[in-house]
């Protein structure tokens, strides 16, 4: 388990090098930073005095470490809009995101995991049919559009909830339920695919063999084995939940990092997109290698080879 | 009857198809007594394993069972629930499987499978159920039975596997066990072994034995009393002795004819084969199933079916219109 734990840690900060190499190439991809950073009516004189004072004349390498250097101690250089530190300003949106992206996937796991092991239970049932079709909703509706339409049934016409902001856990009730369903389908399906399949094997008949209740036979022998491919899909969710629920965030008013993305990007605040694209990386890592560690907690033959 | 384990009457297992009902196995009656061992034989799909989850009422859902009468150690147990099947199981009846490899869940540790068992049927302590299921692995001849309490069943090789599941089952000391081809996904060293620990444990617990195979080499060695079954019927079956020295049944000569014996069997001399195929078993059949492949196969066999008869005061009975005297003759 140990060497496991090293070996996937040792892979992972590889992969955080390497995206952060990339993001922070981006600041060069799209234009020269000292032009953009003098803006349009500078001299080429005054262009050439921000690039030595900056230190973008110095080789590509050196900048990198440079920069990696500061990110580590935290320092994600100056926002261009909003004039602060980029550092800052993510941490103050992260509670929101991490608040809304832990509630949603709490939800789409407790909605959907008994919903697919029901469904594989029973295939073509009543309950499979219903696990299916909202599934399938969940799949097809556009986040957007499913938004608005909660908006409209409880904050409008039923006076329930508010409608925007984050004040209250009643405000992250609808995101909640928007960007939960939104994953749910993809951790139905697993789970009610895994479970069909385990449940076929021959380890739970030699379980139902023995005399098991049946209680015992689906919790402890069948789930414990389908559940781990749903983990690994449900850390991913997690990770673009944090990441990635800029419509969401933008449609209910909450200030989180996936809104501040969307504010960045539009106002080409390039130092704020690159912290967000490095700082949402990082969770992605962060949250695949846990998921490893889980699944090899959950199937020794991962742990102990 | 006292000693009787298991008794079977006209079971028959159909199971509905798309292209329509399979009638996979038709009205076999089977009876294992304390201490003896019943083998069945027959090729693949002749219905012997569908035979054994029937006993244990573990057939997948979609077949339908039809029984006359199936007691376990007297009682019967025919109308019992789920939840009472659920009792007997693991502890009055045990199965062994043949996939060694996946026949024990992956994820669990060999003693936390083995305790469990003891923790349903038996009221037990944890401490004292690990107890005797170090003592069960060690009586069916695992070594550093404490190490591998703890260890997972991908890191033990098939045979040890195998070993395992057969400590499991026994760990409520049942009366009845099937072992279905227990031996065939095992190396053949190994197979020996296994057959010969079966062999020992099942006179040490004076256990009804039913064991299904298709090598007649183990029921030559093991078996007691034999049924050869073909097409999801019972064409022959009384003791080993019997089937071995007079087969009467034309596939059970067939049979008979595909082993080589060491000093009869000419070096160089083709082995015997049945030609042909077994029959679909879709639909309704009527005459000798094996009348396709049988050489002394006449019109009679094809109109009516054949009962399954034996002679007066014999143990030995057969499927086939052919009666003894002249079947000696043709043999």
């Amino acid at each position: 388990m140990l060497f496991y734990s090293i070996k996937r840690f040792g892979l992972a900060t590889l992969v955080a090098l390497t995206v952060s190499f990339i993001s922070f190439g981006l600041l060069y991809l799209s234009s020269d930073p000292a032009i953009a950073m003098a803006g349009e009516t500078a001299s080429d004189a005054d262009i050439e005095a921000i690039r030595k004072l900056y230190g973008f004349d110095r080789p590509i390498l050196v900048q990198y470490l440079d920069w990696l250097q500061r990110a580590i101690a935290g320092d994600l250089g100056k926002s261009y809009y909003f004039r602060t530190d980029v550092s800052s300003l993510i941490g103050e949106r992260l509670p929101t995101t991490m608040m809304l992206g832990v509630s949603a996937i709490t939800f789409a796991i407790v909605f959907s995991v008994p919903l697919g092991v029901a469904a594989a239970i029973r295939p073509n049932s009543i309950i499979d049919r219903i696990a299916l079709f909202l599934s399938v909703m969940g799949q097809a509706l556009p986040s957007f559009w499913f938004a608005l339409m909660l908006i409209i049934l409880l904050s409008v016409n039923l006076r329930l909830l508010p409608t925007s902001g984050s004040d209250t856990w009643l405000h992250f009730v609808m995101p909640t339920v928007v960007l939960g369903y939104y994953a749910a389908p993809a951790i139905m399906r697993l789970t009610r695919t895994g479970m069909l399949e385990v449940l076929s094997t021959d380890y739970i008949r030699t379980a139902r063999a023995k005399g098991l209740r049946p209680s015992v036979v689906l919790f402890k022998h069948a789930l414990r084995n389908a559940i781990i491919p749903v983990v690994s899909l449900a850390a991913v969710q997690f990770g673009f939940m944090l990441g990635g629920s800029i419509v969401v965030e933008t449609i209910f008013a909450l200030h989180g990092a996936g809104f501040l993305a969307w504010e960045s990007i539009t106002r080409n605040d390039l130092p704020t997109v690159q912290g967000l694209i490095l700082v949402f990386s990082l969770f992605y890592i962060v949250l695949t290698f846990l998921a490893d560690l889980l699944n090899a907690w959950l199937d020794p033959r991962i742990r102990i080879s | 009857m006292s000693d009787r384990v298991l008794d079977v009457k006209n079971l028959s297992i159909d199971i509905p198809l798309a292209e329509g009902m399979l009638h996979a196995v038709d009205g076999i009656d089977i009876h294992v007594d304390k201490g003896e061992t019943l083998c069945i034989v027959g090729e693949s799909g002749c219905g012997k394993s569908l035979t054994s989850l029937a006993v244990m009422d573990l057939l997948p859902k979609k077949a339908i069972r039809r029984l006359e009468r199936l007691d376990l150690a007297g009682a019967s147990i025919l109308d019992y629930s789920e939840q009472q099947m659920s009792d007997i199981r693991g502890s009055k009846m045990g199965m062994i499987f043949q996939e060694p490899m996946t026949s024990l869940n992956p994820a669990f540790t060999i003693g936390n499978q083995m305790v469990e068992t003891l923790q349903r049927h038996r009221k037990m302590n944890r401490v004292a159920a690990r107890d005797l299921a170090k003592r069960m692995l060690e009586k069916v001849g695992i070594t550093a039975a404490d190490q591998r309490l703890n260890q997972y069943p991908h890191q033990l090789s098939g045979g040890l596997r195998q070993r395992v599941m057969i400590a499991m089952t026994l760990l409520c000391e049942p009366e009845l066990i099937i072992a279905d081809e227990p031996t065939t996904a095992l190396d053949v060293t190994i197979q020996a072994q296994i057959l010969l620990l079966l062999q020992e444990l099942q006179s040490e617990f004076d256990m009804g034995l039913i064991l299904i195979t298709h090598d007649l080499g183990v029921v030559a060695r093991i078996a007691t009393r034999v049924a050869v079954m073909y097409a999801g019927q019972i064409v022959e079956q009384g003791t080993v002795k019997q089937i071995f020295d007079n087969p009467m049944h034309p596939y059970t000569r067939g049979l008979m004819r595909c082993i080589p014996v060491p000093g009869k069997t000419k070096p160089g001399e083709p082995l015997g084969s049945i030609p042909g195929m077994v029959p679909s078993l879709v639909g309704k059949f009527t005459g000798c199933r094996f009348a396709e492949r049988c050489d002394h196969v006449t019109d009679a066999c094809r109109q009516s079916d054949i009962e399954l008869r034996a002679e007066s005061g014999k143990t030995q009975g057969y499927r086939c219109i052919i009666d003894a005297k002249e079947m000696a003759k043709v043999a």
